[in-house]
């Protein structure tokens, strides 16, 4: 495809998809949203530059990046298992933290939440995964 | 409403089994899609349904008593992302097969079975 | 000491993360059997806990049964993950030296760590559903190594693998929408409490029957088999391996779990279904291997034929039958896996599989016959080794209990076992060389470590046969266990302090 709009939109698109990502990320726990979700809309950000200009050229530059993502995002869930062993209750217990701000409630922190970052880029890697696969080369 | 659903699942069903009986890949794969549709509106429908009340107990713990049963959501959920994975790996496979022989054809596939 | 029962899964989980992020085959080459090792000593910790407390239990993230997920151990899980890691490590050995240039290392343990993780997930869970996912993560596993290194035979084989599973894994999730539908519940014990006193529990049939059709096809049952002799041969002989010792026997295994714990509503028709499947499977699998001469399509057919004598053993339905599915199945893991490695080795040394095109093995090397004869006799039936013991077993238990005919058939295709190992015994090790393009390129020798893993499983067959009076001693337990499963449910459900 070669669409100038498409092509300067998705400069600016690919950032703001991403911070609607950390949003949905963010407000995950007890809203509507999550990591997956966050996840599947980060992932699209970035190949979104394949839809403008040639996709099998964002594949042979990111040819190495999912395998990144799925690890470190497998390593933060496996993170997130660990303090509950060490508090002495049963793996995969849920445990939170609340840390007081100046203003506000303040921000509270928990292993669920070390977790749904760890499915954030799981997915991302998935998903950049998909694509990729089924990306040919354009004759 | 569970008689709507029913249906749709039995309809569903149907076109799915139809569509992996013809003789292309693609086909298949799309058949597939079906079923997996189908089943996972089985998984929710028997479960029962509640409608206009989400499975959320509200901020003060107090609901008017309905509330519907979160678990077979979750259930469904997780067939969908299953399911997501499987059809991408299906079609990728389809992808390297026809570039390989060139044939969508299901009756072709007969070099490994005898 | 509880926490260890979620390690099975935990350490296949961290062994893909580093191979995910450190990505070099130096680094694979030792993780690989490393981590394999460690699950045996493991798996061999979590049956001495069996041993000590009966059944234990790990309620996943503080939430008790029925409400969240519960892994637990019994004899029966125990027994399967100690012998599934110890073909886990022989596979991972053999890997090194049999895997083609053309297949990344780190990329292969990757997905064989992803496939441990799901088998080992599959034989711990108390769930369900979450069985099914287990099953789901073995299946995506074993789709990407069915086709590593991309040929065409490997494609079509693929497609038809994956074809027939998926459908499987449909009527697994149909089956598991339908339970919760009646009962409300999907953890193990809680489903058997309930259904025990339930009235209705008939009404179950129709789950029971999206099961029976799942597990059919993960099995491959007498006639839901077809996807196994299309594929099987098509992947290298490594991975052929893994598959031939592990992935029907999940099958079986949940075959063993949901017949004994909770479908037992309806023992008139389930067993006699049970046994007729089992009689024809039998058959069926032994006819089409005796009419071969690929070695590893023999060896495909052959354990269709092996999985009618486990399945045999549940629809007899004694504690002693039960006890002799289990000893077959651990028996057989071990000798099915043994027998592929072989047949990998023949064609290393060979450079093919057919039967016709070698000859004279024997003399070249008996070392290599030797490591033959030993699997070839287990599955035969050959005192002292294992398999003697295991059809043995099985055998008295149908007589006790007055299933003659079932019996007769397992006897008699005893005689094709016998007669297909026979074949290859004499087609490739006693037979001269046929005079072809093979022979004229030099026989080349192996070495140690290719010998290696074939080495530790002829042990292990044989270590069972000697001291089969031990081995048959726990399987008498799981046999206890499974057909009274009270202690299983009170452990999961936390009426007794483990």
């Amino acid at each position: 495809m070669n669409s100038v709009i498409l092509q300067i939109a998705a400069k600016y698109l690919k950032w703001l998809l991403i911070v609607f990502a950390v949003l949905a990320l963010l407000r995950g726990h007890n809203n509507p949203g999550g990591g997956f979700i966050g996840g599947l809309m980060a992932g699209l950000a970035i190949v979104y530059r394949g839809f403008a200009y040639n996709a099998f050229q964002v594949k042979e530059e990111l040819q190495d990046r999912p395998g990144y993502y799925i690890g470190g995002g497998l390593f933060a869930i496996f993170l997130s298992f660990l303090p509950s062993l060490f508090a002495g209750k049963t793996i995969m217990t849920g445990l939170w933290v609340k840390i007081p701000t100046p203003v506000g409630e303040g921000i509270k922190l928990g292993t669920p939440f070390l977790f749904d970052i760890g499915v954030f880029f799981a997915v991302i890697g998935v998903t950049l995964l998909f694509v990729f696969s089924l990306t040919q080369k354009q004759h | 409403m569970e008689i709507i659903l029913a249906i749709v699942v039995g309809v569903l069903y149907t076109a799915g089994v139809y569509l992996m009986l013809r003789r292309s890949i693609l086909k298949f794969i799309i058949g597939l899609i079906l079923l997996s549709n189908a089943t996972n509106l089985l998984v929710f429908l028997s479960a029962g349904l509640v409608p206009g009340s989400p499975a959320f107990v509200k901020p003060d713990g107090v609901g008017n008593g309905v509330m519907a049963d979160p678990l077979p959501q979750a259930l469904v959920l997780t067939a969908i992302v299953i399911g997501l994975g499987i059809v991408v790996f299906t079609l990728a496979l389809k992808y390297k097969f026809f570039e390989l022989t060139g044939t969508d054809d299901l009756d072709q596939l007969k070099k490994t079975d005898d | 000491m509880i926490a260890f029962v979620a390690l099975p899964i935990l350490i296949p989980f961290v062994l893909i993360i580093t191979l995910l992020i450190i990505r070099s085959d130096k680094l694979a080459r030792w993780v690989g059997p490393l981590g394999a090792g460690l699950l045996i000593l493991l798996s061999v910790y979590l049956l001495v806990l069996v041993r000590e407390h009966g059944v234990i239990a790990l309620q996943m993230g503080g939430w008790e049964a029925p409400f969240g997920i519960t892994l637990v151990v019994d004899y029966l899980s125990a027994l399967m993950l100690v012998v599934s890691a110890i073909i886990i490590f022989s596979i991972a050995v053999y890997a090194l030296r049999f895997l083609p240039e053309t297949i990344k290392l780190n990329r292969f343990f990757i997905f064989f760590f992803g496939l441990t993780m799901g088998l080992n997930g599959a034989f711990v869970t108390g769930d369900v559903f979450n069985l099914f996912v287990w099953f789901e993560v073995m299946l995506m596993s074993s789709f990407v190594l069915i086709t590593l290194g991309r040929t065409k035979n490997q494609l079509e084989g693929g497609i038809k693998y994956m074809a027939l599973n998926l459908v499987g894994s449909m009527f697994f999730l149909a089956g598991v929408g339908l339970l919760y539908g009646k009962t409300g519940t999907l953890n193990m014990a809680h489903l058997a409490e309930i259904l025990k006193n339930d009235d209705q529990a008939i009404l179950m049939n129709t789950s029971a029957v999206l099961f029976f059709v799942a597990f059919g096809i993960k099995a491959a049952v007498f006639p839901l088999y077809f996807w196994l002799p299309a594929s099987y041969h098509t992947p290298n002989i490594t991975i052929s391996s893994l598959f031939a010792g592990l992935l029907t026997k999940v099958g079986v295994y949940t075959f063993i779990r949901f017949f004994t714990l909770f479908f037992v509503h309806d023992p008139q028709f389930w067993h006699q279904l049970l046994l007729v499947i089992a009689g024809l499977t039998m058959v069926a699998g032994g006819m089409a291997a005796a009419a071969h001469y690929e070695t590893r399509r023999i060896l495909s057919y052959h354990i269709i034929s092996q999985i009618g004598y486990m399945i045999m053993g549940l629809g007899i339905f004694t504690p002693l039958a039960i006890a002799g599915a289990v000893f077959f199945t651990i028996h057989n893991m071990v000798a099915k896996t043994n027998t592929f490695l072989v047949s990998g080795m023949i064609n290393k040394a060979r450079g093919t599989y057919e039967l016709k095109d070698v000859g004279g093995l024997f003399n070249q090397s008996p070392l290599m016959a030797v490591l033959f004869v030993i699997p070839a006799f287990a599955l035969a039936g050959a005192p002292p080794i294992s398999g003697f013991f295991a059809k043995f077993i099985l055998i008295k238990a149908g007589i006790e209990n007055g299933n003659y005919g079932i019996t007769a058939v397992a006897v008699l295709t005893g005689m094709l076992t016998l007669y297909s190992m026979i074949k290859i015994w004499n087609e490739a090790f006693l037979k001269k060389q046929p005079e072809n393009e093979y022979a004229k390129t030099p026989f080349k020798k192996l070495q140690f470590a290719e010998y290696f893993p074939s080495v530790l499983l002829g042990a292990v067959s044989i270590l069972m046969g000697i001291f089969a009076f031990y081995v048959f001693d726990f399987t008498m337990e799981a046999g206890a266990q499974l057909t009274n499963p009270e202690l299983y449910i009170e452990t999961v459900l936390k009426r007794v302090n483990p």
